[in-house]
C-alpha cells in the first residue's frame, strides 16, 4: 500500500533533524494562522498563486530562491562549524552519514533550488519590461515552470523529514549512487527534484527564448537589445542545449536503480565513466547559466550608475555568444584526472584556458565605463565592486586549475572548492543580489534602504574572503573536500578562520533580511514616485512603479541602443499618448498550480515505490493537461478607458513633481 | 499580446501532403533497419552502419518535413538555431567518443 514507506522513514531518534523540524512546522504554522487571520487566502489565490503575471512570478521565484539561500546557508553553517571541531581525532557532532547528506543537498540546494529560481525570478521580472513586452510568449507555460520549480523544491525539504537525503555529493556520481551502493530513498529524491525541476528550467528557456526573438518592440533590433536581454537570450539558448543532456543522463541513472539496467554499472558493458562524461557536459554549461544573466546585471548597473553608454557594447555582446559556444568544449576538465590522457587534456586543458579571453574583454567593459563616469556608489555598485575584485582572482585560480598537471595535484582538494565559490559567490550571488536591489523598485514601487544594503554587502564580500582563502591554502596543505572529520592539527587554524568567515557571511545575510523589513516598514519614505528612481537607460525604467500589470500602455518603439535614455535626451519620455487602446491581456489559471502539486507527490510515489500513487498522480497530471488544452477562456481586454484611468494617475504625480 | 508584433515571418506550417510524405518516409526508414537486424541479411558492421545511416536521414526528414526547417523559407532564425543544435550536438557525440575512446585505450578495458 505505501510501497517502501513506513514510520520508520521519520529520522524522529536524531535529535538536530526533528529541532530543524519542529522549528519548521511552528513557522509554517504561523505563517498559516496570519494568512487565515488576515483573511488572506483569497488574495493569495487570486493574484498570486494562480497569476501568469510575469513580474508576479519573478517575485515568487526570488522568495523561493531566498528562502533555499537560508536552507542551504543552514548546510554551510553545519559543516564549517563541523570542521572547525572536528579535529585530531574529535568527531564532532555530525555523524558521517549525516554529514554526507549535509555537503549533497548544499550543493545541489544552492545551485538548483537557490541560484536557478533567483536567476529565473529576475530574466522574469526584468526582460519583458526591457524588450518593451506585456508578458512573455507563453504566461501559462511560465506559470506552470514555476510550479514545477516549487515541486522540486517540496521534495528536496520533504527528504529532510521523511526518509533521507542522497549522501553521494551533489552530482550523484554511479557507482556509490546505484542501487547496490545506495539502496537507500535519498538518491531517489535526488533524482526526482532534479527531474521535475528541470522540465520546468527547459519549459522556462523555451519560453523565454521565444520571449526575446519574436516580442521585442518595433525597432529594436537584436544589436539595440538591453546587455541583460543579451546575456539571458544566450542563457535561454543554454538551457534549451544542455538540460537535455541532464535529463536523459538522469532517466538512464533511473533505469539502472529501478529496472535493473547497466548504463553505468561495470555489469553487462556499462560505464560510470560515461556519467561523469555526460553530467558534465551539462554541468560547465550550467555554470555559463548562471553567471552569464549575473554579467548583465552588471552591465546595466554599472551603466546606470556611471551615468555613461556601456563601454564596448558590441564586444561585449560577442564576448557573450563566444562563451556561450566555448561552454560547451570544456566540460573534461572536471574530470582530467579520470585517465583521457595527454592529448585529450591538453585540448580541454587550453579551451578552458581560451573562455578566459571573453570573460576578461567583459571585465574591461566594465571597467572602461567606469572609467571617467560620474560613478554612484549605491547598493548595486557595490556590489559590482566587490564582484569585479573576487571575480578576478576567482577567474585566475581558475585559470591555473585549468592546467591539467597542476589539476593532478588539486582535483577535489579544497583549493578547488574555494575557486569554485570564488566565482558563484563573487559572480552569481553578487550579481543577483544587486540586480534584486536594483529592479526591487520597479516590482514594489520602493526602494530597499541603502545602508543595510552597503552593510550586507560589506559583510559577504569580508566574509567570503574570510572563509574561502583559508580554503586555497588548505588545499595547498592536502586538504580533500568533503571530510567529515581529519587528525592533521595543522589544519585546524585555518578551518577555524573559515568557520569565522561564514560566521560573517551570516551577517550579510542577516542585514539583507532586515534590509528587506527596515525597507518595508518605511516604504512611504523611498516611494518612488516617478518609475525612474535610478536615472535608468533602458525600456522598464520608462513605465510607472510598480509597473501596471499590462507593462506599457502604448508599445514603445525603439530608436536607439539606450532606449530610454535616447527618449529622455529627445523630450519625450513623458510625453502624453493621445489616445489609449484596449491591452490584450492572458487571463489567470490555476492549471499550473494542480500539475506541479500533483507532480510533487508523483515524484514522492515514484522515490517510495508506491506504484498505484505514482499511476493516479500521472493521470492526474495529463488530465489537468487536457482540461486547460480546451479551455478557451484564456484571455481578456482591459479597456482603454481603464488603461487610461490608470496612466492618468501617473502622469498626475509626475505633475505634481514638476 | 503577441498579435501585436507581427512581423514579415511567413507562416508556413505544411500541408496534409507534406505531413503524409513525412510520415511514409518516417516509416520506411524505421522499417528498414528493423528488417535488416530480424532477418540479419548484412554482417553487423554493416547492419550497424546502415541503422547509423537510416537514422540520420530519419532526422533530416523530420527536420523538413515536421519542423519546416528547409533552406530559404521562414525567418533566419530558425536557420540559425538548427545550425547552432547540430553544432552542440556535434561537440557532445564527437567530443564524448572522442573522450570515451582514449579512456578505454588508457585503462585497457576488457584485456
Amino acid at each position: 500500500m505505501f510501497g517502501k514507506l513506513s514510520i520508520e522513514a521519520v529520522p524522529y531518534h536524531e535529535p538536530i533533524v526533528m529541532v530543524v523540524l519542529a522549528v519548521a512546522a511552528v513557522m509554517g504554522l504561523a505563517v498559516v494562522a496570519a494568512i487565515t487571520y488576515f483573511k488572506k487566502w483569497g488574495y493569495l489565490w487570486k493574484e498570486w498563486i494562480t497569476s501568469v503575471d510575469h513580474k508576479r512570478l519573478g517575485v515568487m521565484y526570488i522568495i523561493v530562491a531566498i528562502i533555499m539561500l537560508i536552507r542551504g546557508f543552514s548546510d554551510a553553517i553545519m559543516m564549517r562549524s563541523q570542521q572547525a571541531i572536528a579535529s585530531g581525532g574529535a568527531q564532532g557532532y555530525l555523524p558521517p552519514e549525516h554529514y554526507d547528506q549535509i555537503f549533497t543537498a548544499h550543493g545541489v540546494i544552492m545551485i538548483f533550488f537557490m541560484a536557478m529560481p533567483f536567476m529565473v525570478g529576475l530574466m522574469n521580472i526584468a526582460v519583458p519590461l526591457q524588450i518593451g513586452a506585456r508578458d512573455v510568449a507563453f504566461p501559462f507555460l511560465n506559470s506552470l515552470s514555476f510550479w514545477l520549480t516549487v515541486a522540486g523544491v517540496i521534495l528536496v525539504n520533504v527528504s529532510l523529514g521523511v526518509g533521507e537525503f542522497a549522501a553521494t555529493g551533489w552530482l550523484a556520481y554511479p557507482p556509490l549512487s546505484d542501487i547496490q551502493y545506495s539502496p537507500g530513498v535519498g538518491v531517489d529524491y535526488w533524482i526526482w527534484s532534479l527531474q521535475i525541476s528541470g522540465i520546468g528550467t527547459l519549459l522556462t528557456g523555451v519560453n523565454f527564448f521565444v520571449t526575446i526573438l519574436k516580442m521585442r518592440a518595433p525597432g529594436m533590433t537584436l544589436m539595440k537589445m538591453p546587455m541583460f536581454t543579451w546575456t539571458a537570450l544566450c542563457t535561454n539558448v543554454l538551457i534549451i542545449t544542455a538540460f537535455p543532456i541532464l535529463t536523459v543522463t538522469i532517466a538512464l541513472l533511473t533505469l539502472d536503480r529501478y529496472i535493473g539496467t547497466h548504463f553505468f554499472t561495470n555489469d553487462m558493458g556499462g560505464n560510470q565513466m560515461m556519467y561523469v562524461n555526460l553530467i558534465w557536459a551539462w554541468g560547465h554549461p550550467e555554470v555559463y547559466i548562471l553567471v552569464l544573466p549575473a554579467f548583465g546585471i552588471f552591465a546595466e548597473v554599472v551603466a546606470t550608475y556611471c551615468k555613461k553608454r556601456l563601454f564596448g557594447y558590441t564586444s561585449m555582446v560577442y564576448a557573450t555568444v563566444a562563451i556561450t559556444v566555448l561552454s560547451f568544449i570544456v566540460w573534461l576538465h572536471h574530470f582530467f584526472t579520470m585517465g583521457a590522457g595527454a592529448n585529450v587534456n591538453s585540448f580541454f586543458g587550453i579551451a578552458t584556458m581560451i573562455i578566459a579571453i571573453p570573460t576578461g574583454v567583459k571585465i574591461f567593459n566594465w571597467l572602461f565605463t567606469m572609467y571617467e563616469g560620474r560613478v554612484q556608489f549605491t547598493v548595486p555598485m557595490a556590489w559590482t565592486l566587490g564582484f569585479l575584485i573576487t571575480f578576478t582572482i576567482g577567474g585566475m585560480t581558475g585559470v591555473l586549475l585549468a592546467v591539467p598537471g597542476a589539476d593532478y595535484v588539486l582535483h577535489n582538494s579544497l583549493f578547488l572548492i574555494a575557486h569554485f565559490h570564488n566565482v558563484i559567490i563573487g559572480g552569481v550571488v553578487f550579481g543577483y543580489l544587486a540586480g534584486f536591489t536594483y529592479w526591487f523598485p520597479k516590482v514594489f514601487g520602493f526602494k530597499l534602504d541603502e545602508k543595510l544594503g552597503k552593510a550586507s554587502a560589506w559583510c559577504w564580500i569580508v566574509g567570503f574572503f574570510t572563509a574561502f582563502m583559508p580554503l586555497y591554502a588548505l588545499g595547498f596543505m592536502g586538504m580533500t573536500r568533503r571530510l567529515n572529520s581529519y587528525d592533521n592539527p595543522d589544519w585546524h587554524f585555518p578551518l577555524i578562520v573559515a568557520a569565522i568567515g561564514a560566521a560573517i557571511i551570516a551577517c550579510g545575510i542577516a542585514c539583507q533580511l532586515l534590509q528587506l523589513f527596515v525597507s518595508i516598514k518605511n516604504r512611504h519614505q523611498n516611494i518612488d514616485e516617478t518609475g525612474d528612481p535610478w536615472g535608468g537607460r533602458t525600456l522598464e525604467w520608462s513605465i510607472p512603479s510598480p509597473a501596471p500589470f499590462y507593462n506599457f500602455a502604448h508599445t514603445p518603439v525603439v530608436e536607439e541602443r539606450d532606449a530610454f535614455w535616447d527618449m529622455k535626451e529627445k523630450g519625450i519620455s513623458e510625453q502624453k499618448p493621445a489616445e489609449y487602446q484596449d491591452i490584450h491581456m492572458p487571463k489567470n489559471t490555476s492549471a499550473g498550480f494542480f500539475i506541479g502539486i500533483i507532480a510533487s507527490v508523483f515524484g514522492f510515489a515514484l522515490i517510495w515505490h508506491i506504484w498505484w500513487l505514482a499511476i493516479v498522480s500521472a493521470i492526474g497530471i495529463f488530465v489537468t493537461m487536457v482540461l486547460r488544452t480546451f479551455n478557451d477562456d484564456i484571455d481578456y481586454y482591459v479597456p482603454a478607458a481603464e488603461v487610461e484611468r490608470i496612466e492618468s494617475q501617473r502622469y498626475q504625480k509626475l505633475s505634481n513633481q514638476a | 499580446m503577441s498579435n501585436q508584433h507581427h512581423s514579415q515571418e511567413s507562416h508556413d506550417h505544411g500541408s496534409v501532403k507534406s505531413y503524409t510524405t513525412g510520415l511514409i518516409l518516417s516509416i520506411i526508414l524505421t522499417v528498414i533497419p528493423f528488417g535488416l537486424v530480424m532477418t540479419g541479411a548484412l554482417s553487423a558492421m554493416t547492419t550497424l552502419a546502415a541503422i547509423m545511416i537510416m537514422a540520420v536521414v530519419q532526422i533530416v526528414v523530420q527536420v523538413v518535413y515536421f519542423l519546416h526547417l528547409d533552406e530559404g523559407s521562414g525567418p533566419r532564425w530558425n536557420m540559425v538555431s538548427l545550425w547552432f543544435t547540430i553544432l552542440i550536438v556535434g561537440i557532445v557525440v564527437v567530443g564524448s567518443v572522442w573522450i570515451m575512446f582514449h579512456l578505454n585505450h588508457n585503462l585497457m578495458v576488457g584485456m
